[in-house]
């Protein structure tokens, strides 16, 4: 037989039927490839070495990255604040605790809170793990004095508080460290049960908020950009759904955007960072800037062109909104607005744009996005400058909750 | 020992020097945590967003480590572990490394050491290292001032001009001020020096900022003694 008359070899593999990328379905590996730090806690707990805060009721679980349960109070609440969110972006937290008022949830929001301090940790690893995770139950405790369950608002203190987690929960020299640390301080040594993000509260709620809709989102196309933080630094805890991105990509943000009927848009840099940095977003922005812009705000122009980025932290929202304004002299193709999803959910709901979600202290344009929300930004802007005046009269006085 | 590149930089010091810091990174109780192995397929540096506009490779970091290359591990902790953005992107690592993590452990090794190229690094940076220690709140109002951001535009202007009214136009009770982000009790930021004492902290600011170190000790005991505390009362307990 000469090599022309050959049979073809048919190897096994050219039977198979390789289904196209697009048909296929993910499927969860049958056992979490991750500890349950529930369990662990637990285990601590019965051994007497710290109390677990329990997630009060009414919870909703949710499904996290390996299709463990996780549980999200809705109410009682201790909202652990933002330092950025309050300092430079003060709508992002209004726009929470409006929600939560709205809903009629019971929710405390405390004096006795210190940030995580982890923006500095991770910019200038001027501490240790001592010090982080005696900061992080020191809020702990304070909160189950308060009688509230902590929620955490920023994405970092949500990441490092689990990273921390982590580290108390294998290490005893670090808990005996943090143990006589809290008696110093007459402090119960007490975790919570969940680390919960106020997004993931967004999440749960997203189908009560849409019933409360009063404006129409369906012509806005959003783009996501989700938290490194959230979804990167420790995995588990995110909340994944198999109905969105198949159950391979964070649920979270998307979820409340197609709730509200408006269109989510994907881009090629999903996964991206925003560039903040900790460090950089400070002293060296030429990064930070270049970042945002290429990778990640002219990404989404060209391949999704939408009228608005929703993240849900607090660096992503000041880096992809901030970074913006200088790249205008360089001709690059920018010009989104960004804003969280509680500002998004608010506005929804018919939050004042000035007077609750604070959209003065944005960078770029909202006007045209606010006009296609059917919100007259012009007698919007006029309230708040009527409210400034009033202020401005009267030194000792507020804006109220009841003004609003 | 001698280092393996024709290139390496820091020759003049000691391999003694660099042993004892690579040394302090691998003895941290962290370290197994982040570093199992690599197999070198820059997943890794795919996701990093530094990579993209910094001559730095988180993969090299995993490498230097993985091989034991003091020399390497020298040049890495001078001259390139203060670009990492700390977004840990790279956990995407399919041996579960982390390189994000094992640069955290570099910093406080080197901000223990009082490295130049560290105190460089956060030469810029003390302000902020000030505002949370001593408030308990990183970033506040105040800082938005258009010489500090002039690159993010009008509105940073617009803030600063009328701080006072903006903030007392805002409902929540706890935001109506300017120079934290939130109103955080006294006895909150009394507690919070106590963890600072207590941890250390304040010496590490001392390797990096004699200057910074000595206002904040000042802010400290004036809180630590109103409340009768003796601030020496606070020794560091990981010395136990």
């Amino acid at each position: 037989m000469t090599q022309g008359d050959a049979e073809p070899i048919r190897l096994p593999m050219a039977e198979l039927q390789v289904a196209k990328a697009a048909d296929r379905q993910f499927q969860l590996p049958k056992e979490p490839p991750t500890e349950d730090y529930r369990k662990l806690l637990f285990e601590l707990e019965a051994a007497g070495e710290i109390e677990v805060l329990r997630v009060p009721e009414p919870f909703v679980e949710v499904d996290t990255k390996f299709g463990r349960k996780k549980k999200v109070p809705l109410e009682n609440t201790w909202h652990h604040k933002s330092c950025g969110q309050c300092g430079h972006i003060p709508g992002y937290s209004t726009s929470i605790f409006w929600l939560n008022r709205e809903f009629g949830f019971n929710y405390h929001d405390p004096r006795e809170q210190t940030s995580c301090t982890a923006w500095n940790y991770y910019a200038s690893s001027t501490s240790n793990p001592a010090a982080q995770a005696a900061v992080a139950c020191r809020n702990f405790a304070q909160a189950k004095l308060d009688g509230y369950f902590p929620l955490i608002h920023c994405g970092t203190s949500y990441g490092h508080y689990k990273e921390v987690r982590a580290q108390l929960l294998h290490h005893p020299e670090l808990r005996n460290q943090v143990r006589k640390i809290l008696a110093r301080l007459n402090l119960p040594f007490v975790f919570p049960e969940e680390i919960v993000h106020y997004s993931e509260w967004v999440h749960v709620m997203r189908e009560k908020i849409a019933e409360r809709q009063v404006r129409d989102f369906s012509s806005i196309t959003v783009t996501v950009h989700p938290a490194c933080h959230y979804h990167k630094l420790v995995v588990e805890d995110a909340i994944y759904d198999a109905d969105l991105y198949d159950g391979q990509r964070t649920a979270i943000v998307s979820g409340v955007v197609t709730a509200l009927g408006a269109k989510v848009a994907d881009y090629s840099t999903w996964h991206d960072c925003c560039g903040f940095g900790f460090r950089h977003i400070l002293v060296s922005r030429d990064f930070s800037r270049s970042f945002a812009t290429i990778r990640k705000i002219e990404r989404m122009k060209e391949e999704a062109d939408p009228d608005v980025t929703l993240t849900h932290d607090t660096g992503c929202v000041t880096t992809l909104d901030k970074s913006q304004f200088s790249t205008q002299a360089h001709n690059r193709n920018v010009g989104i607005p960004v804003m969280s999803d509680a500002q998004f959910a608010a506005l929804s709901m018919g939050a004042h744009p000035y007077l609750v979600c604070q959209l003065h202290w944005h960078g770029v344009d909202m006007k045209p996005l606010l006009e296609q929300m059917g919100i007259d930004h012009e007698k919007a802007w006029k309230e708040f400058e009527e409210v400034a005046d009033k202020l401005e009269k009267s030194p000792e006085s507020y804006l109220t909750w009841e003004e609003v | 020992m001698n280092p393996i590149y024709k290139d390496a930089r820091y020759t003049e010091v000691p391999y003694e020097e660099k042993l004892k810091l690579f040394d302090a990174v691998k003895s941290d109780m962290r370290y197994p945590h982040e570093l199992h192995g690599c197999y070198e397929c820059g997943i890794c540096v795919a996701a990093c967003p530094s990579a993209r506009f910094f001559d730095f490779s988180p993969r090299v970091f995993a490498q230097t480590m993985a091989r034991e290359d003091v020399h390497s591990f020298y040049e890495l902790l001078n001259d390139n572990v203060w670009d990492c953005s700390q977004c840990f992107s790279c956990t995407c690592c399919p041996r579960q490394n982390n390189p994000g993590g094992i640069i955290t452990i570099m910093r406080e090794v080197a901000v223990n050491d009082g490295l130049q190229s560290a105190k460089d690094a956060l030469q810029a940076y003390s302000r902020i290292i000030y505002k949370v220690m001593s408030t308990g709140t990183q970033v506040s109002p105040d800082m938005l001032q258009p010489d500090f951001f002039p690159d993010w535009g009008p509105d940073v202007r617009d803030v600063s001009l009328n701080l006072d009214v903006w903030r007392r136009a805002i409902p929540p009770e706890t935001m109506h001020t300017v120079e934290l982000a939130w109103d955080v009790s006294e006895k909150t930021r009394l507690e919070l020096y106590m963890i600072w004492k207590l941890t250390g902290n304040l010496e590490m600011i001392e390797n990096v900022d004699e200057g910074l170190y000595m206002i904040l000790e000042e802010v400290m005991e004036e809180l630590l003694e109103e409340h009768g505390y003796d601030i020496d009362d606070f020794d560091n307990i990981l010395e136990d």
